[in-house]
Order: structure tokens, then sequence, then C-alpha cells
């Protein structure tokens, strides 16, 4: 997982600013279909100008949460405010809200041109300010040739460019996409990803998407939500969520991830140490986590995290504390090599039966690579690798 | 081979099972003779004839005025219907009404006639309206029957038609009102188009309806021509129905045509997509 935003990281960011008012205030908002609860009492703060996602599973309550926002669901209990305005009771038409659907929703009946145009229209904005305002936001979504077209006449791709046009020219305070780059193919996808992000920074609107692609969500958005079966399991930037997350649902909802279980058996102010029979070493990392010695807990690593190597590690400096006594080194064997190109990726069985997930980057060719099928190695990780989860 | 010419003596005698009769009743219609099976001679005589008779051109008149006023009614009210149906979510007793919009469609003719001429003998000593029974009458008891089947192909179409673009069109600051009449009429207007020809045939040809709710001075075309038979079809009556023939034959070739033109506009324009111009 090597997936890096591209976005460059703002100054200062609004929700770590105490005197900022959130844009979109969701509060403790709950959906209930009959007896099913799809979105479970969440709450969320999203700023101007922020492009928020909200990634989950499928149906984990991604497009219910959306359309309480655009309002074509009313929440069962909770209040939703868009610029301080409770938006109860407000009817979809009157929401400075405008959605881009999961299926595109193009009008079948009207050219390219109209179908844009209508948002316009409703407003009733003067005829040749319409015209120059299509022709600007087409021309940006690169379809200029295309305003006499009807939808059917165009590629998935170009439909998805016509409802993003549509939702755009109103120019919302709040745009909401669902997946919307969900039916385009990888390369189209990634120029799109720029180009919404372009858009996005170009006109300062406040983005929230769906998607279930994580490495979308990872590329495209200032912070990212974590939904699992209506309930958010944690927000943060792209980095926190990678870096930091809070639960193993997410640790293993984002990027791979090795889940060692084990006890805590030291528990000082700066590091803790973890008896884990499933890595067959102890576990120590560099912080303090407010957990009982005794307690059981999981102990997530990344795959890149891990280094291996051939011979028993040497204790650099640095990891002196953490790797003595054989701390965060264990051994294995390599039982698959899976060649990625940039990344390899091994699997390799410990000791102890577990298979552990590890990716190095290929600095030699393929052919001069030291490490081979059933090799014995020492995986070793530095003390600030490991995540404990205690949920 | 041989599998092929039974095949097409299969298809020779389904034809000529659908239209034999027609063409024997266009056949008779330039008949000399007054008898309808005997051959008398190639002759218009009974056109000339019908174009003087006022009570069958009347009648005719009468049905085509129905036809149309009924089968616009139907289209008005069995659009709400299935709107009301396919669209306003899970209200008390939906699937009642689902159920009883259907119902019209099994009802044996004889019981739907019979009761709006309860219904309407009865409003007629409550409030004195209809005044006796006439077209009105008859244009109301056809609206209600040819409604459930109007309302059933709308709200077939609106269950197929995706939600989310009249969703889309509200989010686009469109108020519901505006959302039916500039996104989901258009969209639907074929099937509108299909549930108002359907109303119009089926009004045309009801017979059982139509004679317990008509009055003396109201006869529709269907009405003179059943009751004529116990006395010998006159020619006349053939040389009517090849008119309405004709006229129809004509209507429904136009309509292809103009669909077909349509498809093939549709076709060089998907190509031209597909080719990326
Ligand atoms: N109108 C409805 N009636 C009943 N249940 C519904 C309705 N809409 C959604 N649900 C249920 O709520 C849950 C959440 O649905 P939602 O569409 O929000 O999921 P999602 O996160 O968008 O999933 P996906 O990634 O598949 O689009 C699902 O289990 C779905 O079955
Ligand atoms: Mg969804």
């Amino acid at each position: 997982m090597a997936v890096q935003p591209i976005r460059k990281p703002t100054r200062l960011e609004p929700w770590q600013d105490p005197g900022q008012k959130p844009y979109v205030r969701i509060e403790k908002v709950t959906k209930t279909f009959g007896d099913f609860v799809a979105v479970d009492e969440v709450s969320l703060s999203i700023y101007r100008g922020e492009f928020f996602a909200l990634l989950g599973g499928s149906g984990s309550g991604k497009t219910t949460l959306l359309r309480m926002l655009a309002g074509f669901e009313t929440p069962t209990e909770g209040k939703i405010f868009i610029d301080g305005v409770d938006m109860a009771g407000i009817p979809p038409y009157e929401r400075p809200v405008n959605m881009m659907f999961q299926s595109y929703a193009l009008f079948p009946h009207m050219s390219v041109e109209q179908n844009v145009a209508f948002g316009l229209k409703q407003d009733g904005v003067a005829k040749a300010e319409i015209k120059e305002r299509v022709g600007a936001i087409l021309d940006l979504v690169q379809l200029g040739q295309f305003g006499k077209r009807k939808p059917h006449q165009l590629s998935g791709g170009q439909r998805q460019r016509v409802a993003l046009a549509r939702s755009l020219v109103k120019r919302p305070k709040l745009l909401l996409l669902d997946e919307p780059l969900g039916a385009l193919d990888k390369r189209l996808r990634e120029r799109t990803q720029f180009e919404l992000v372009n858009i996005q920074e170009k006109l300062g609107v406040t983005f929230i998407v769906v998607t279930h692609d994580q490495e979308e969500a990872m590329t495209m958005s200032s912070r990212i939500a974590v939904m699992n079966h209506g309930v958010i399991a944690q927000t943060g930037t792209p980095t926190e969520i990678y870096e930091y997350p809070q639960s193993r649902f997410v640790a293993e909802f984002i990027g791979s991830v090795n889940m060692f279980e084990g006890r805590v058996v030291e528990d000082q102010a700066d590091h803790v140490l973890i008896r884990s029979e499933d890595a067959g070493c102890d576990l120590y990392i560099n912080h303090a986590v407010a957990v009982p010695a005794g307690a059981t807990v999981g102990v997530a690593v990344r795959p890149e995290k891990i280094a291996l190597s051939k011979e028993p590690p040497v204790n650099a400096a640095a990891n002196a504390a953490a790797n003595a006594d054989g701390r965060n080194v264990t051994s294995g064997i390599v039982r698959e090599i899976a060649y990625l190109g940039d990344v390899s990726i091994y699997l390799v069985e410990l000791k102890t039966g577990k298979t552990v997930r590890v990716t190095a980057p290929n600095v030699v060719r393929r052919t001069e690579m030291p490490i081979t099928w059933d090799d014995e190695v020492y995986l070793s990780w530095r003390p600030f690798a490991g995540v404990v989860l205690t949920q | 081979m041989k599998q092929m010419g039974k095949l097409a003596w299969a298809l020779w005698f389904g034809y000529a099972f659908l239209y034999v009769p027609i063409a024997l009743l266009i056949f008779y219609s330039f008949n000399e003779s007054r008898l309808v099976t005997v051959w008398g001679g190639f002759s218009t005589k009974w056109y000339a004839e019908l174009l003087q008779n006022d009570q069958l051109l009347g009648a005719a008149w009468l049905s085509l005025k129905v036809a149309a006023m009924s089968a616009t009614a139907s289209v008005v009210l069995g659009t709400v219907a299935g709107l009301a149906l396919a669209r306003f979510g899970r209200f008390r007793g939906r699937t009642l009404f689902g159920g009883m919009i259907t119902a019209p469609l099994v009802m044996p003719e004889v019981i739907t006639g019979l009761s709006l001429l309860l219904l309407f003998v009865a409003l007629e000593q409550a409030i004195g309206w209809p005044d006796g029974r006439g077209m009105t009458t008859i244009t109301i008891a056809h609206t209600t029957f040819t409604m459930a089947y109007v309302a059933v192909i709308i709200q077939s179409r609106l269950v197929s038609l995706d939600e989310s673009l009249e969703e889309a069109a509200m989010d686009l600051g469109a108020r519901p009102a505006k959302v039916f009449f500039v996104i989901t009429l258009p969209i639907i207007a074929p099937a509108i188009v299909s549930g108002w020809l359907l109303a119009f045939t089926l009004s045309l040809d009801d017979v059982v309806v139509a004679s317990f709710v008509s009055g003396p001075g109201s006869t529709t075309l269907p009405m003179v021509i059943f009751s004529s038979v116990k006395f010998g079809i006159s020619p006349q009556i053939n040389a009517l129905a090849t008119l309405m023939m004709v006229v129809v034959a004509t209507g429904i070739f136009i309509a292809s045509l103009v669909m077909a033109r349509q498809d093939r506009q549709r076709k060089r324009d998907e190509q031209m997509a597909v080719q990326g111009g």
C-alpha cells in the first residue's frame, strides 16, 4: 500500500482550529427502516472547502446518510445543520446542496446541454448567462463538443462527467457525490480523481464523497469517516486512519495489516510490552496505552513496516531497547512471493504457524533478489510500527 | 425443406385465420347485391347510401366522440392512480388499493354495466344529475372501466422508471409539480399514448356496458351493428367497417413509420457515439 494523498496538506486544518464553525453538522443522526437501523447515532462536523470521504463496506449506510443530507430521507432521530441552518422540514429543492447520483440520473429525453442547464433554469437565471455557464462547465469537464448529444449517445465516462457538470454548474456550497467514479476503468478513474480534486480546489466547494474504494478515499480526501454497520468507526485524515487506526475494523478495512494477539505484560509511561503467542516474540511499543497489565489486546503491524533479512537483525542504537531480548524480532519461512514490479509481497509462515504479510520495495532486480521461496528469514520492526488495538 | 413447407403452411393458415374474415367484410362492402352472402357484381352504392344514413353516421360519430373523451379522461385519472400507487411509498391500505385497481379488469362487463346504471339512476334521483342517460353517462361508464387498464400500464412504466431521475430534478431545484411535468411526463409519454389508444379501442368496441347506460337518443356504433344483426346486416355496415379499418390502418402505418424513423435515428446516434465522433 503505497498510496499517497494527491493534495498538499493545507497549512491550518480547520478541524483542529477551535475557532472554525463546521459547515455541515450532523448531530446524533439515526435512520431506521422498520426495525433495521441503517444509520446509527452518527455525528460529524465537516468544514468549508473540505473533501470529505465516507468510506465503508456495502450496506454500511453511506448512501442513506448522503440522502438525508440531500433531503430525500428524513432522519428518524437527530439533527442536520448546513451553514448553521437546521435542515428539518426543508425539502431537497430548497437546500444549498447538489447531489451526484450513483446512477448519474441523467434525464434521458434531454441533451447534454439541457441536462446541465436544468438546475440554472429552475433558479430563473437569464438565458444568456445559462448559455455561458453551461458552456464553461462543459469545457471544464472536457465535453465541449458533446453538448447536443443525448445521454444514451455517450460513453460511461462521458456520462459521469455530464452528471458532475450538472451538479457543479449551480455552484452549490455543498456537493454530495455517491460513488462518483464507480463505473470508470482504472486509468480514467485516476485521471478523474485528479480532475475532481482540481475542480474542488478551483471552485472551493465542500465535497462529501461516498466510496467503498479505500484507495480512492486515501488519495482524494482531506478527511475520511469509516463507516461500519451504520456507525462511524473512525474519522481522521488519511494518514491518521492508516497509521493510527483505533479499532481492528478500521485497521483491517484500510490497507492490509498483520494482527497479532497478545497480553500486556509491562505497562510503562514510555512503552508497553506485549507477550504474543501469535508472533512468537514480545512486542515492544514505544508509547503508553490506556490498558491495564494483563489485558488481551491486538497489535496491528502494516506489511511495509516489517523488515526482512536472512541474518538476525543487528541492533541499531535506536532499536536497542526494542530489539533487546528478541523483542519485535521473529522468524519464519518464506512461503509465497508475489512480484508486483515496484514492490514484492512475501507471505512468511512463522514458527507459531501464523502467516505474516510483508511488502518490500524491489531495490535490486528480481533475478538478483536475495530472498526466495523456502528461505528462513528474520522479521523485525521498529518500536513505533505496532498499533495497539483494544476494540 | 419438407419441414419448411409445413411451417409455411402453418403460417399461411394462421394468417388466413386472422385476415380472411376481414378480407371478406371488405370484399362484400363492394357487393351490388343486398344479400350479404351472394355476389351480385361490383358496386360502391353502399358507400353512397352510407353517406345518406344519418342514424349510422350519427352512431359512428357518437362512438368516436365517446371513445376520445373517455380515453382522455381515463388517461388523466389512470396516470394519477398509477402515480399514487407507484410513487407515494407505503401509505395505509396500499396493497388493498393496488388489488382494487385491477378488479375492473376481471369484473364481468354485465356487472359493471348494471352497477353503473344503478348508480346513475340513484344519482339522478338524489341530485338531479345526470339528466337522463346519453353521451355523458356512456363516457363516464367507459372512463371507469378503461381507467383501470391505463392505471396498470402507467404504474408498470413508473415502476421501471428510475426514481433517482425525479430526485435529481428536485435536487436541482424543481418543485414536485414541475418535476412531474418536465421529467416524469415526457419520459412516460409513450406509455400514456399507448394507454390512450387502448382505452380508445376498448371504448369503441364496447357494447355491453354501453347498452346499460345509454339512453333512447344515444346509440353507439357497436350497439347499432349488434342490434341490426337480428334484422339482417345491411351492406352499409360493411362499408362503414371498411372505412374505419382504412382509417385505423393508416393511423397505425403512420405511427410505425415515425417510430421506425426514430429508431434508425437513435441507432445512427449510438453508432456515432461508439465511434467517438
Ligand atoms: N428504503 C429502504 N428501505 C429499507 N432498507 C433500506 C432502504 N434504503 C437502504 N436500506 C438499507 O439500509 C442499509 C444501508 O444502505 P445504504 O444504501 O446506505 O448502503 P451503502 O453504504 O450506500 O452501500 P453500497 O456501498 O452498497 O452502496 C442497507 O442494508 C439497505 O438494505
Ligand atoms: Mg450506496
